[in-house]
């Protein structure tokens, strides 16, 4: 696969200042020179300026919330604590921080930050792409054999991590067909994973149906409640699509909620028979997998077991939709992303491209969450809330629309981070004993996640190969490519 | 009796076109000839486009008959097929005001292009051609199923198609882009990569929306050779709204004029370049008539 980055058309990557103030110069006929003469006086007065109304704004904000604490005072009443140090303290960063700021990376020709942005935005996406499949893919195979000879204290954690965040690969490819393919914005795409893990939880603890029957009804099940949403969301676009299906994840939570004899409501449904292997529990004893394989018993069989399985079901979903894409009706995903009047003049039956990438999509999240209510034996309505559909989602824009290997990546990143963002306790030794790092987990998780969509805003991987080519593949660059708008 | 009259491929009868209370066409009729081509002409805003909307199903006129003949004797079907469906049985008469646009490309075969360029961007020019052969490539893959598991029928289809892609792509002189994305393309290319994409559908008859739009002369010079070429070797008839005169009279069998959403005049293009109504939609009246009409109000 010959590979070459066609050059955009603003393949300039100066920071975007420094072109627009050449801009400006040329407008006005000045010399660029006499710009940068007159620039120091005014940069330090601005800065000051600014920073003295950002420390202003500040105060105004922290004098009622950080200034005055509300305690339990003397018999029923509230009491007032002053706390105007750390106001000042609060003031005093900001004010020399947004200087520094002012000073060396906004209101300069050179900010100091433009290295660190220039490199991070030219990356180039598919040499990294093309070593980290492989290595990654290696390290997903050898993960167990790794984790259970070098480690085997923290096997167990570490294993269910790493489920968790295959499980977390496999929804994102599957919403990457419906968002990052088709680009249509879906919003509700846990209530497919939800549809997958009841069809499976019902089935098997009604009728003792095993998981190898279950997995493929859920996904038809799943790919079924697709259709029934793509129906009514044909006609929509944008904003409007990503509201309705919003509604569509949130009814069917609801539903779960409250059809009691069904579902059993809020308490969930418990006792969810745990995968076999193609028959053989894992149990201790007579006719046990331990035993059946001559080994001895360990918890960690089965735990092993489901790794793999969730590795299988997120290759499997990998490849088919990788192959999907190259087929006629995956190249009219892609172009139904592209321009939708176009397609219909080409005779593309658009409502059906839709349904079939709406099904198709869903299916996968049928699976993941069969998947789901085996490893976990336990569901309720609770695991499919919106802000699933949200990680979800932020998975496949962060990783890049349409890019699986960028979904991986974003993946292990964002479910990866917030697990290592759990064991902070090492800055205890910083900020002192009584701090709790956890508190500040999804703060510091906010931030890199701001950083990334700031520095590389197409996601991790914004360039797109083509599914077909004449001569040589060449990489599609970011900017000629439409993103998802419904 | 005009040769386009004796052996049509498109009738339009009577259409019109109202959004509220804009009367966009009245009470439209015309033919296009088979093989022929035939330009509709009008000053800005005569409904040249509303009249391609309705032709290829984008908007759904309100009233008139458009009807597509794939054969001659096809018309003869007329009054039983608009008492009846839409489609004759031997599927070679297609009422077109009947049928969703994506019907009217896939079935009745009409490919048409847009004023504003709507080429698929992201993607290659050879890709932007494969996906016009979609429903062709979604029978070869057996809808996907035969497409997963790679059968032979489905790799023999997609040959055909790159096949038929390359052609196009020489015919239009864009080999050497051919993997480059179509947003990338200089502006003529992408016009005539929409023409090579229109007719990778297949079409019996080809709308061209303003093809000339924004081209320079040597590169309409070639347009014109290319609409030949389509005409003459592929024997697909085009109905084409141009507004460049040297494009429009050179290349045309059959001119149909249109102002306010009326026809002022149908015919070869020297009867309608000698026609006063059309001069004078065009250009106004003559200058002696103005100053007749100056003196009587006294200026």
């Amino acid at each position: 696969m010959a590979t070459e980055v066609t050059q955009g058309r603003a393949a300039d990557l100066r920071p975007a200042g420094a072109g627009a103030q050449e801009q400006g110069a040329a407008v006005t006929g000045k010399p660029p020179a006499a710009l940068a003469m007159r620039a120091p006086r005014n940069v330090l007065a601005e800065s000051v300026k600014d920073a003295f109304l950002a420390a202003l704004i500040t105060l105004a904000l922290a004098v009622p919330l950080v200034g005055m604490q509300t305690v339990a005072g003397a018999g029923f009443g509230l009491a007032l604590n002053y706390r105007w140090g750390q106001v000042a303290v609060i003031v005093a960063v900001v004010f020399v921080g947004r200087l520094l700021l002012n000073l060396f990376v906004w209101k300069v020709d050179r900010p100091v930050t433009g290295v660190f942005s220039g490199t991070l935005a030219n990356i180039p996406s598919l040499p990294v792409g093309k070593i980290a499949t492989p290595l990654l893919l290696l390290l997903a195979f050898a993960l167990p054999i790794i984790v259970i000879s070098y480690a085997p204290q923290q096997s167990r954690y570490v294993l269910d991590v790493g489920t968790l965040i295959l499980t977390y690969v496999m929804l994102g490819w599957g919403l990457n067909i419906v968002v990052g393919l088709a680009g249509l914005l879906d919003l509700g795409y846990v209530a497919f994973y939800a549809v997958g893990a009841y069809s499976y939880a019902l089935l098997a603890v009604n009728f003792g149906w095993s998981f190898w029957i279950c997995l493929p009804l859920a996904g038809i099940l799943a790919a079924f409640w697709g259709i029934i949403l793509g129906f009514p969301v044909l006609r929509l676009r944008g904003d409007y699509l990503a509201i309705v299906t919003l509604a569509f994840g949130e009814i069917i939570r609801l539903v779960l909620i409250n059809w009691f004899d069904l579902t059993n409501g809020p308490n969930g449904i418990s006792q969810i028979p745990r995968p076999s292997f193609f028959g053989i529990e894992f149990i201790r004893g007579e006719g046990g997998f331990a035993e059946t394989f001559g080994l001895p018993f360990s918890p960690n069989h089965r735990i092993v077991f489901l790794y793999y399985l969730i590795l299988l079901l997120a290759l499997v979903t990998s490849i088919v939709s990788a192959r999907i894409r190259r087929l006629p009706v995956g190249r009219a995903w892609e172009a139904l992303r592209e321009d939708e009047i176009a397609c219909r003049s080409l005779g593309i039956n658009t409502t059906n491209t839709k349904l079939t990438a709406f099904a198709m999509g869903a299916m996968f999240g049928g699976f993941a969450g069969s998947f789901f209510a085996t490893r976990q034996g336990f569901i309720s309505p609770e695991s499919f809330n919106f802000l699933e559909s949200a990680t979800i989602l932020a998975i496949v824009v962060l990783g890049g629309l349409g890019s699986q290997i960028g979904v991986a990546v974003a993946a292990v990143v964002m479910i990866g981070g917030i697990e290592i963002l759990r064991n902070l306790s090492w800055l205890k030794a910083i900020f002192g004993p009584d701090f709790d790092p956890t508190n500040y987990r999804m703060l510091i998780f906010g931030i890199v996640m701001v950083m990334i969509m700031v520095w590389r805003p197409r996601g991790l991987v914004s360039t797109r190969v083509p599914a077909v080519y004449l001569r040589k593949r060449k990489v599609v660059s970011a900017e000629f490519v439409e993103e998802g708008r419904g | 009796m005009n040769r386009w009259e004796s052996d049509p491929i498109l009738t339009v009868e009577h259409l019109s076109m109202r959004f509220g209370g804009l009367i966009a066409i009245n009470d439209l009729s015309f033919v296009a000839g088979r093989g022929d081509i035939t330009a509709l002409i009008g000053p800005n805003g005569a409904g040249k486009t509303t009249v391609f909307n309705c032709i290829t199903g984008f908007y759904k006129p309100t009233e008139g008959r458009i009807a597509l003949a794939h054969s001659p004797e096809a018309f003869s079907q007329l009054p039983e097929i608009t008492a009846g469906s839409r489609v004759s049985a031997g599927g070679s008469l297609y009422l077109l005001e009947r049928m969703a646009e994506f019907e009217i490309a896939k079935r009745a075969r009409v490919a048409r292009t847009f004023q504003n360029i709507r080429l698929f961007g992201g993607m290659t020019a050879v890709e932007n051609l494969m996906i016009a052969q979609h429903n062709k490539l979604m029978v070869a893959s057996l809808y996907t199923v035969g497409g997963i598991f790679g059968l032979p029928a489905y790799r023999e289809g997609e040959r055909l198609a790159m096949d038929k892609a390359v052609y196009w792509l020489e015919r239009v002189g864009l080999t050497e882009r051919a993997d480059d994305p179509a947003a990338d393309l200089p502006y003529g290319a992408q016009r005539r990569l929409e023409i090579a994409r229109a007719m990778c559908t297949d079409p019996l008859l080809l709308c061209l929306d303003e093809p000339a739009a924004g081209l320079n002369p040597r590169e309409s010079a070639d347009l014109n050779a290319l609409l030949r070429f389509i005409r003459d070797e592929h024997k697909i008839s085009i109905l084409l709204i141009e507004h460049d005169m040297g494009v429009v009279m050179e290349i045309s069998d059959h001119i149909v004029v249109l102002d306010y959403g009326e026809k002022i005049s149908d015919g070869s293009a020297d009867f309608v370049r000698n026609d006063p109504r059309v001069i004078a939609a065009y250009l106004g009246v003559e200058d002696e008539e103005v100053e007749v009409v100056e003196q009587e109000v006294g200026l």
